[in-house]
């Protein structure tokens, strides 16, 4: 299999296993999804790590994320820029996070930021509101939407600031029950 | 995070552990020269580094709060700095020193890459390891005193960075970064290692070095030839996709199922099947494997072979076609012993493999009793499952999740809300007695058919649905009671949560009470033939006597033997009973694939085609699309395996039918979920209930083996069938071949341990355990209780000190509290607060920093006030340990680390 394929050097790909949490295969396939996305964009050789990035619009467009409500902060996150455009590293850094293996802890990290829409390390109220909108496509009223918020900010904010910090995320996220089993897109 | 130690630390630590290792290493007298008095300042420091270590731990495993990005530049700057200051003296010095630390550095390198859970094991390594070099060093060259920190450093150092390459995947970094980190990592790890391996033991050195390379190797490539083993992978990932958790989880259940089949499978063929078929007496020898003559014409029939009988029941694949020899074949293979064991470990097994199971399903979740303080927080940061790749999926869960939200607003705001109880009561009990009248019916029903096919079974020229009308009942109720128990729960008005339980045990009880009556009914068929048995001896011996004794043949030449067709014989019940599990196994197989054909696939069909010339939207309308019933899939899954179970042991074939079965049902059901059915409206939580499937099993596999654990210790086996013909008991087996096979010794341990005064007092003891390990769990649950309720009183005291700012910043603005009643019951909270706590001094900043705040929102309740404090940017300095346990202690250790106010 090290003979046929000529995308990556074998190092590249011993690398990549040792920073995701893919076997070569799955690597691989990623690769070839990626690939898919911008055929004409993306070359088949990375041996010489090429600058290469595919547009928001293409990641978002993808099965998995297509009608994730939180596609565009999910890109967001993990591109380089926070613009959305991800290179191949993104890429796979996003799925390794995604994926069933990945730890509790790597997990509810990246889920804080997701959720933190204005990037200011702390999910306000106002990151709470867009949360729910998005969720429920805008279909509680004002009042159902502030009164969620207000809820949650007080179950979960252990240091009454008015906002969550990253600890009282984790805190909160830790005991989910469901949230393993949600938290992950399989490719 | 914090893969660099602390400056400075490690090289107090070094310089301090040279007198720790007199105390730990017995073995290297020799080079122990150091003196004595450093002992109790080198504990101290030992000791704090470990601790300090110990957080490094934590720290690479979990995700440091903060901002890591800042800190992780920050650090790495310092680092940079250290190691260039560090690597210069000792690249000067390690030429020196690698002869004499030849081996004390293999020592150390000989610790695999660790894992996060070997952290323990790890940091005594890093001490001994420590200790040794440092004791080496000091023993062969005083002038050289400085190095041997810097070699121990290093050697830290390496362990460290082979640590961060193990654990590199759960950094929150982004890939460009871990992988230069990667690199730089592995350059460090290259370098020293080698430079460390010289001397002595440098060849075995670098031999072992390989060999860990290349077992590290073996081992993913071995992990990922397993994950490329694991069937059906990428079909249930696909319906995972299109359908969310709730339908994968039973894909996943059969293919479970299938595994522990495909066990069974082999431990019967191998075990049963083909020794009898390769050794024993071949088909025709004696009357047991031969087809009757009166049966003989049509024996080979479709129509026969279809209900299991002709040559199909005189085959392997039936208890009767076993012959009683003792032992067959040149290996003196002993069949009946072995027959009457797989027959037990097949129950041992499959016990053994759902308890453990069960067990690692419980290991997984967490306690439930948490879940009530975070309603709204998980409803907003799980409920959507990222597995959706489908938009008609995702549209059910927009659907769904605003409806649990709206659920639970009001739920919070009208908790106490009851309408017309009596009515619902009575509803609910109206509800309850049809449905026993339901249950109660069908079970007579069967009961009904079973005695009226006894009737048929001794006519002659019966018709197929004669014939078959048992499993055609038990079907056609299998079909039709779940949705008529849908309809009459309707009346109980129960949240859809509890109607779903209540739904699956109505299914559970109706399966298991057509099973019951069906076993019943059986037994009773079985007792009038072994009441037959004995007519039906006399008359073989009858026959056979007359046969030989007969005048009219040549006295001088012996007879030849009557042929085994001709010889009449009892009707065998455990090849009866074998026949009618398997006739249930394959009946219920074809109704289910006969049912997803008609109603979902055609159904579909219809929709799909029918949609563009019909007078309203069938689509949207009424017969629609068909969802994928989980629940009554998995209760006829365990049913089924229920079945298999029972019938196993008296049809080893059968095992094999259901793997079939199993195999195409996956395909089966794979195609017909993905071409005609939609996702699911009423989203089943897949992660909790399967545990539920599971207790379920348990319970089936619990029933199952109560009938078959009758038959074998209370009724006679047949007298010319099967392994045990003869034999008083089937159990009889094992004493018979401990009384011949045994020295006779084992023979009287075994009497002895069967004995009653033994086995009394051994489950007396068993019942002791039981009660004491209930107990233990019983006290250790009331602890946790506890723990929680004082984990909720903090919370609530925290919330009181809330609103006690809360309240004190009302006050001082002048602004009235107006809003809901939940406000209203704070500030009543805020007044008992207030005398308990002095707050003055996190009133007054507060106050402060509200100021612009509260002037442009004006009018607004208070807790959106609150929301405004702008709190001074929390403190998030690297060094700070986590104020995370104890949350009052980190909200005043916020207030008073906030500026202080200039008054």
């Amino acid at each position: 299999m090290g003979n046929k394929q000529t995308v990556f050097t074998r190092e590249q790909l011993e690398a990549y296993q040792d920073c995701t949490f893919f076997t070569r295969k799955e690597i691989m396939r990623l690769f070839y999804r990626y690939q898919d996305l911008a055929p004409q964009l993306v070359p088949l050789d990375y041996t010489s790590y090429p600058d290469v990035k595919v547009p928001y619009e293409l990641i978002g467009s993808m099965p998995e994320l297509k009608d994730n409500p939180f596609r565009q902060r999910i890109a967001q996150v993990f591109s380089e820029d926070g613009d959305g455009h991800m290179t191949l590293d993104n890429f796979l850094d996003m799925f390794s996070v995604m994926s069933e293996m990945a730890p509790r802890d790597l997990k509810a990290y990246y889920a804080f930021k997701i959720y933190d829409f204005n990037n200011d390390d702390s999910i306000c109220a106002w990151d709470l509101e867009q949360t729910v909108t998005r969720l429920t496509r805008g279909e509680l009223s004002a009042e159902e939407v502030s009164l969620v918020c207000e809820k949650v900010l007080d179950e979960a904010d252990g240091d009454h600031d008015g906002r969550l910090s990253l600890e009282d995320f984790q805190n909160m996220i830790l005991r989910a029950p469901d949230f393993l089993s949600t938290f992950h897109i399989r490719i | 995070m914090a893969h660099k130690p602390e400056l400075g630390a490690p090289q107090m630590a070094a310089r301090t552990s040279v007198a720790c290792s007199q105390l730990q290493f017995p073995g290297d007298r020799s080079r122990r020269k150091t003196s004595k008095k450093q002992t109790s300042k080198a504990e101290g420091t030992s000791g704090r580094h470990r601790a300090q270590s110990g957080q490094k731990e934590e720290a690479g495993g979990n995700l440091r709060p903060g901002s890591p990005r800042r800190k992780q530049s920050e650090r790495r700057r310092r680092q940079e700095e250290l190691g260039e200051q560090k690597r210069s003296p000792a690249g000067r010095n390690l030429e020196g020193r690698r002869k004499r630390d030849g081996k004390a550095s293999f020592r150390g390198q000989r610790v695999p890459p660790e894992k996060e859970k070997e952290v323990p094991k790890e940091e005594t390594w890093k001490q001994l390891k420590k200790h040794r070099s440092t004791s080496l060093a000091s023993s062969a060259s005083g002038g050289e005193s400085l190095s041997e920190e810097e070699l121990t450093w290093i050697l830290e150092q390496v362990e460290e960075k082979k640590k961060l390459i193990a654990t590199m995947r759960n950094k929150p970094w982004p890939m460009a970064k871990k992988l230069t980190e990667l690199r730089e990592a592995q350059a460090f790890v290259e370098k020293y290692e080698g430079a460390l391996g010289k001397g002595k033991g440098k060849r075995l050195y670098a031999y072992r070095m390989l060999m860990a390379k290349k077992w590290v190797k073996f081992k993913r490539d071995f992990g990922n030839f397993k994950t490329q083993c694991i069937p059906w992978e990428m079909k249930i990932k696909d319906i995972e996709s299109h359908f969310g958790s709730s339908v994968a989880s039973y894909f996943i259940f059969l293919r479970w199922m299938y595994g522990v089949n495909l066990v069974l499978f082999g431990l019967i063929f191998g075990l049963i099947i083909i020794p009898e078929v390769l050794m024993g007496m071949p088909y025709g020898s004696i009357p047991r494997k031969t087809v009757p003559r009166a049966e003989e014409e049509k024996a080979m029939d479709f129509s026969v072979l279809w209900d299991f009988e002709g040559y199909i029941k005189y085959s392997a694949l039936f208890y009767g076609y076993y012959n009683n020899q003792r032992t067959i074949g040149w290996l003196r293979y002993r069949l009946p012993m072995a027959y009457f064991m797989v027959g037990v470990s097949v129950f041992g097994y499959s016990l053994m493999i759902v308890i453990r199971s069960m067990a690692s399903n419980t290991q997984g979740s967490t306690s439930e009793g948490e879940n009530d303080n975070f309603t709204f927080s998980f409803k907003m940061f799980t409920s959507w499952d990222y597995l959706i790749g489908n938009s008609e999926t995702a549209d059910n869960k927009y659907a769904s999740i605003t409806t649990s939200f709206k659920e639970s607003i009001v739920d919070e705001q009208e908790s106490n809300k009851e309408e017309n109880i009596h009515l619902t009561r009575f509803l609910r009990v109206l509800a309850n007695f049809l449905i026993i009248c339901c249950l109660c019916g069908s079970g007579y029903l069967i009961y009904f058919v079973v005695k009226r096919s006894q009737e048929f079974s001794k006519m002659q020229n019966v018709s197929w649905y004669e014939r078959n009308e048992v499993e055609i009942v038990m079907s056609l109720l299998g079909m039709f009671c779940p949705p008529l128990f849908e309809t009459i729960a309707a009346l109980e008005n129960y949240h859809p949560r509890i109607g779903l339980k209540w739904q699956l045990g109505r299914i559970f009880a109706l399966f298991l009470g057509n099973l019951y009556t069906f076993l019943l009914a059986l037994m009773d068929d079985v007792h009038l033939k072994l009441s037959n048995e004995d007519t039906v001896k006399n008359i073989t011996h009858w026959t056979l006597f007359n046969y030989y004794n007969s005048s009219g043949w040549n006295e001088s030449v012996p007879r030849p033997p009557l042929h085994p067709a001709d010889v009449p014989r009892g009707s065998c019940w455990e090849t009866a009973v074998g026949i009618e599990f398997m006739r249930l196994t394959v009946s219920d197989m074809l109704v289910t694939y006969i049912t997803i054909l008609l109603g979902d696939f055609l159904r579909a069909c219809f929709v799909r085609f029918m949609n563009y010339c019909w007078c309203w939207d069938l689509e949207a309308g009424f017969p629609s699309y068909a969802e994928f019933d989980i629940s009554g899939n998995v209760l006829g899954l365990i049913f089924n395996q229920g079945m298999i179970w029972m019938g196993s042991f008296y049809a080893p074939g059968l095992v094999g039918v259901n793997v079939l079965r199993l195999l195409t049902s996956m395909y089966f059901q794979c195609w017909a979920v993905m071409s005609s059915n939609v996702p699911h409206e009423r989203v089943f939580k897949a992660s909790r209930s399967n545990n539920f499937y599971m207790g379920l099993l348990l319970l089936v596999l619990f029933l199952s083996l109560l009938p078959v654990a009758y038959t074998i210790m209370s009724l006679p086996p047949s007298f010319d069938c099967g392994p045990f013909s003869g034999k008083n008991r089937m159990y009889d087996v094992i004493q018979e071949t401990i009384e011949n096979d045994f020295p006779t010794f084992l023979g009287k341990i075994f009497a002895f341990l069967a004995n009653p005064g033994l086995i009394i007092p051994a489950i007396l003891l068993m019942f002791l355990a039981i009660y004491y390990l209930n107990s233990v769990s019983k006290s250790l649950a009331r602890a946790n209780a506890q723990l929680r309720k004082k984990i909720q009183a903090l919370r609530e005291v925290e919330k009181s000190h809330k609103s006690v700012k809360g309240s004190a910043m009302v006050k001082d603005s002048g602004y009235t509290l107006k809003g809901s009643s939940k406000n209203a019951t704070q500030f009543q909270l805020t007044k008992e607060g207030t005398t308990l706590h002095s707050s003055s001094q996190s009133q007054t900043p507060d106050q402060k920093a509200q100021g612009p705040g509260t002037s442009s929102s004006a009018g607004r309740t208070s807790l959106s006030t609150t929301k405004h404090i702008p709190v001074s940017p929390p403190p998030r300095d690297s060094g700070q340990p986590l104020p995370q346990t104890h949350p009052w202690r980190s909200a005043s250790g916020k207030s008073a680390r906030r500026p202080p106010p200039d008054n």
